[in-house]
């Protein structure tokens, strides 16, 4: 797995208290990782300021799994 | 009107998680005060607060017992202290609203004097510094007053009347009233009620102050800063914490058997209309607001057997003790009066709510708690103030005062079931 990849993960563990095995490509932050539409924000704050990239709030819409942000994420930095 | 009693306490006090902790500590005369350890405060005029202990000791706050460390991040620790108090109380209470009418039936006031006074310092600096983007979703709804309200209805599914009280350092105390008067006009037949405070921050000792309110001179010893009448007060010791009790319907309480602690017999309000932080000189509305109390009641003042003052450890102190004399007239000298803010400090918001269930303890086990550091009364009077050590006694009725800044009066008067 990628550096990013691995970063992400971390973050999405932290911030959504579930199990690192549960992180997984097609995993939805609010279908399969219980979080809220606050919850989405605060991660994508939190990709910011991990990667110091900036994600427009339309990008942002289309960050709904795991997977999703990792490719948005190493495509943007 | 209907009748209201209590069926549930829990408390998270400078003294310990729990109301047992807490008031086993309050009678042995322990004091929660203590060098601030929450941030570096030796920049401020005030270096000392009474903190609630956390850990995983005996009778420290264990915040993981009552949230998720990461729903915890998301909320000001007002909402936390809150959040365990209520989740004692209901425990306690054993209510469990099964039905959708029960949960229509059972709201919620808890309300705070300050809110999330350290989680919009901290944003207002995060802002300044990194920009707008930088702020947290969880920064509002983790700092508004009525989330502690709205927290506790979510957890539960309590879905009557959902509201908060803010009125500083009455907020305790009216929102058991307030919450109390809805039960009696038939509007809910459970409340869960009280308030909850985390004031201790940079910004909120240094507003304080500002104010000259805060006790100032006592860093050699913090357990002696807070002593109400005594004649070397120089201001109040911040404390932290919540106070939560289900109050319930009488004949609700009764069918289906809960153990009832104490009824909710009177309420009265108040404004000075008189100066932002100083009460009047003679506190004419404190007395109103024990007299409307005693009306609501429907008993004489000489009932009154105990007394929790407000009594802040400020030159207030004397004032309130003028007005509660005034009210009790000659069976003062029959009457007992402490202040609890001698070992836990002030709660602000909360403090009205702890010291309301410290009084239904008081009727409970026949004893009412002590006023620590009072050496030297500073006024004359007839009522027996109790110094530090508890006092043993017959309380059948009891009466609490909570004053807040803007000139907002609050008592509330409890008794023993008859």
């Amino acid at each position: 797995m990628s550096d990013v990849a691995d970063r992400v993960k971390k973050i999405v563990v932290e911030h959504l208290g579930v199990e690192e095995d549960k992180v997984v490509e097609n995993a939805s932050f609010i279908d399969d990782l219980g979080a809220d539409s606050l919850d989405t924000v605060e991660l994508v704050m939190a990709f910011e300021e991990e990667f110091g990239i900036e994600i427009p709030d339309d990008a942002a819409e289309t960050i709904q799994s795991f997977g999703d942000a990792v490719k948005f994420i190493t495509e943007a930095a | 009107m209907r009748r209201v009693v209590v069926t549930g306490l829990g408390m998270v006090s400078p003294l310990g998680d729990g109301v047992d902790v807490t008031w086993s500590r309050l009678l042995d005369g322990q004091s929660g005060a203590g060098p601030i350890t929450k941030f570096d405060a030796s920049h401020l005029g005030t270096t000392y607060a009474c903190e609630v202990p956390r850990g995983e000791g005996e009778g420290d706050f264990n915040a993981d017992a009552y949230m998720p460390p990461k729903e915890q991040r998301k909320i000001d620790d007002f909402i936390l202290y809150g959040v365990a108090a209520a989740d004692q109380a209901i425990a306690d209470s054993g209510w469990v609203p099964e039905s959708d009418d029960d949960r229509f039936r059972t709201g919620v006031m808890i309300g705070s004097g300050i809110g999330g006074l350290n989680s919009i310092a901290d944003t207002a600096v995060l802002l300044k510094e990194k920009g707008p983007r930088r702020v947290s979703p969880f920064f509002i709804p983790g700092a508004l007053i009525n989330l502690v309200s709205g927290q506790v209805s979510i957890k539960y599914g309590l879905k009557g009347p959902n509201h908060a009280v803010v009125t500083a350092c009455s907020t305790g105390a009216h929102a058991i009233g307030d919450a109390a008067r809805l039960i009696a006009l038939d509007d809910a037949d459970v409340m869960v009620a009280g308030g909850a405070e985390s004031p201790i921050s940079e910004i909120g000792v240094a507003g304080f102050n500002a104010c000259k309110a805060l006790s100032t001179k006592r860093a050699d010893d913090p357990t002696k800063a807070s002593r109400p009448w005594d004649a070397d007060r120089d201001g109040f010791v911040m404390g932290e914490g919540a106070g939560v009790v289900v109050l319930e319907e009488y004949e609700h309480a009764k069918a289906r058997g809960a153990k009832i602690y104490a009824e909710i017999l009177g309420y009265g309000l108040s404004g000075d209309a008189h100066h932002i932080t100083a009460p009047p000189p003679n506190h004419e509305g404190a007395e109103r607001a024990m007299r409307a109390a005693v009306k609501r009641a429907g008993i004489a003042p000489s009932e009154i057997d105990y007394v929790n003052a407000h009594g802040t450890s400020t030159m207030a102190d004397t004032i309130e003790l003028g007005a509660v004399e005034r009210v009790l007239g000659d069976a003062a000298s029959e009457c007992s009066m402490s202040s609890t803010k001698s070992a836990i400090g002030h709660l602000l918001g909360a403090a009205g709510a702890v010291e309301a269930i410290f009084c239904i303890l008081a009727i409970r086990d026949q004893v009412a708690p002590p006023t620590l550091n009072l050496e030297n009364v500073d006024c004359e009077h007839t009522i027996d103030l109790i110094g530090p050590e508890k006092r043993e006694r017959k309380i059948e009725t009891v009466l609490s005062n909570s004053f807040g800044f803007g000139g907002t009066n609050a008592s509330l008067i409890m008794g023993k079931v008859r």
